[in-house]
């Protein structure tokens, strides 16, 4: 008698929207496994969950994950997942997008949401180029790399994200590579588990796009890249955490305690009430 | 022992974007997000002081983008929620009012209209933005757009926007101006009992038979939120019933664009709201809305008294327009009279509806609205 084999974690998946639009050698999926399997190990509520997603490759992620889930306009899940947040603090409000729509036309909420510390937890696919539209340069683009319109090398300095995340008031920030499949897993584990903005930073390839641009026209051959260059500097200055050709400085960086924006909104809406409660 | 209430019945002297925030409260929002711009800021701030009075939940966020966006947020989320803006706010919230309208957001967005383009003249009034109103964003979709002339309507119509965007699950904007903002009036504020509070229809079926985008018989679909067990989806893209992405299929988009525009048309006759003043033998109908019809309702009044034949249609929903209403006002009268302070927006419309029968358009830009005596003058050219 033949079984049907169905994967473990399917459930946490739409079947209704297989096959997904990923290409061969993409991080992308290799993120949303690690971040179903968080779920899974921490058993949690998954009709208490809303996965936010903006545009771009990684954006049709929400849509993935069988819980409840919304596909914003470019840039802005960081600010409907605010709205999210604010109005039922009990959902767990999880916003998985990239590198270009969270740190370029985005790059605003993000900072603020993360001074604000609202209790939102953010995975970036950081694939140094905006894949979608075909591989241009974007906000964290190492210098000198190729991309369709850097043709002569990118003169723009990229973003460290994990330093902007701690500078801006994030409460845990983490960088992995896609090849750091099980401390990927721990690092979103870690944050679903913490109050306030949490981020993850995660350096995901992308070969069919920038790869080919970069002498790495394959998903094994950027992952031998971040094989090669990946270093663990746990709880090292952010503000170092380099990525160049040699070096990709992986780990937590930032693991604090701090009473998120939404507590401290219903502390004081309490306090107003028990004051008035009062005369 | 004292708790501040919700509804401030009685009767108050406050400014519009007090009256604006009181409604908003009224109508049941627990959700603002904002970004400080003039006029438009006493809204924000009033309800910085009010809104934590009863637990609803008040942010001012990183600009107007983010503000429309977690509105957006909230909504999705179950709570009614709200925004106000002026001009370049409005500007800015521009694409996300597509992202509602697409995703079939309740939401209401204020917009008291000031001098532009650009930052124009913050602190004076205009009405440049009704057709921004209706075409600011991009694609094809209905709208509801009402315009208030007084502080009274100020409260009243924020509540009417709540209730029409529950009902069409459809982004719905109070387009007030500088004046009625700013302007002090009295306010009469009624019991629980004689307000009319619509709610957004919820699905009444188990989660695994829910079609979050399946239109009911009129044409708007029930929505489910956040945390009830429903597990949808929802996208900006073109999609299906179930909220799934339909990027490829001409007959997806066919079909939600097309209900996306007939929601609102199809139910216009149960929208639309005017005030029509001495239409029923007019020969010269003066067709107004905000605060330039309350100078027009004067100028009618007073060519009555010299004997002509003057009635005022008084525009209270923007959109859907009201043509079937302009239509009938036109097929009797000799002209009509559109005073705006812009440089000719309704007035195309009213143009339109109005057929054969002459329109003349009246503009005004800058401080002051137009005088009763300078649209008298004009009623007095139209016979």
């Amino acid at each position: 008698m033949v079984q049907e084999i169905v994967h473990p974690l399917s459930k946490y998946l739409r079947s209704a929207m297989m096959p997904h639009i990923w290409c061969p050698g993409c991080g992308n999926g290799i993120i949303l496994n690690s971040f179903v399997q968080a779920l899974d190990e921490l058993q949690r509520d998954i009709d208490k969950l809303v996965v936010v997603s903006g545009i771009g490759c990684i954006g049709r992620t929400a849509g993935y994950v069988n819980a409840d889930s919304f596909h914003t306009t470019h840039g802005r899940p960081i600010a409907f997942a605010t709205g999210v947040k604010l109005a039922n603090p009990e959902l767990e409000v999880v916003v998985i997008s990239g590198d270009g729509d969270l740190f370029a036309i985005g790059g605003n909420h993000f900072i603020h949401a993360a001074r604000r510390n609202v209790g939102i937890k953010v995975i970036c696919a950081n694939n140094f180029n905006y894949g979608m539209t075909g591989g241009q340069q974007g906000p964290t683009t190492p210098l000198e790399a190729s991309t369709t319109t850097t043709p002569y090398g990118n003169i723009e300095h990229p973003f460290n994200l994990v330093h902007l995340a701690a500078a801006s008031g994030a409460t845990y920030v983490a960088r992995w590579t896609t090849l750091h499949v099980r401390r990927l897993t721990q690092s979103i584990k870690r944050m679903l588990q913490k109050e306030g903005f949490c981020f993850i930073d995660v350096i995901s390839p992308c070969p069919e796009i920038f790869g080919r641009y970069n002498k790495m026209p394959s998903g094994l051959e950027m992952m031998e890249w971040f094989k090669k260059a990946s270093v663990v500097e746990n709880f090292s200055d952010p503000s170092k955490a380099e990525i160049t050709p040699d070096k990709i400085v992986v780990g937590e960086f930032v693991d604090a305690e701090k009473v998120s924006y939404e507590r401290l909104l219903h502390e004081k809406i309490a306090q107003i009430n028990e004051k008035w409660m009062e005369r | 022992m004292t708790k501040k209430r919700a509804l401030l019945t009685g009767v108050h002297f406050v400014s519009g974007d007090i009256a604006c925030a009181e409604g908003a409260i009224a109508a049941g929002c627990k959700f603002f997000a904002g970004y400080p711009i003039t006029p438009a800021t006493e809204i924000a701030e009033h309800l910085a002081e009010r809104m934590p009075e009863f637990g609803r939940i008040y942010i001012q966020m990183e600009d107007e983008i983010a503000s429309i966006t977690a509105v957006i947020g909230a909504s999705y989320a179950g709570l009614k929620a709200m925004t106000a803006t002026s001009g370049p706010g409005f500007s800015l919230m521009q694409e996300n009012i597509g992202l509602a309208v697409m995703t079939e957001t309740p939401c209401v967005i204020v917009d008291i209209m000031r001098g532009g383009p650009s930052t124009g003249q913050p602190t004076l009034p205009g009405q440049q933005d009704v057709m921004q109103a209706k075409w600011g964003s991009h694609g094809d979709y209905g709208i509801i757009a009402l315009a208030p002339s007084s502080v009274q309507e100020m409260f009243d119509l924020t509540i009417e926007a709540f209730n029409l965007s529950e009902a069409y699950r459809v982004p719905t904007f109070l387009m007030g101006d500088e004046i009625v903002a700013h302007m002090w009036e009295k306010v009469v504020i009624p019991s629980v009992s004689q307000l009319r509070i619509v709610n957004r229809k919820k699905p009444h079926v188990e989660p695994d038979k829910y079609e979050p985008f399946m239109p009911e018989d009129d044409l708007v679909p029930s929505m489910a939120c956040f945390g009830e067990g429903y597990r949808f989806h929802a996208t900006g893209l073109t999609h299906d019933e179930y909220g799934y992405p339909k990027t490829q299929s001409s007959e997806a988009q066919s079909i939600l664009v097309k209900r996306l525009c007939e929601k609102i048309s199809k139910n216009a006759d149960k929208i639309i709201k005017v005030e029509e003043v001495m239409l029923d033998d007019a020969d010269v109908v003066v067709v107004a809305y905000g605060i330039v019809a309350r100078s027009a309702l004067n100028a009618v009044r007073r060519a009555r008294e010299t004997g002509i034949k003057a009635g005022l249609l008084r525009l209270i929903t923007l959109w859907p327009f009201p043509e079937k209403h302009v239509a009938r006002a036109a097929k009797q009268a000799k002209a009509i009279i559109v005073p705006e302070m812009n440089c000719g927006q309704m007035v195309r419309e009213v143009e339109r509806a109005a057929k054969e029968t002459p329109v003349r358009f009246l503009s005004k830009l800058g401080e002051d609205p137009h005088t009763p005596t300078e649209i008298l003058e004009a009623i007095r050219r139209g016979i």
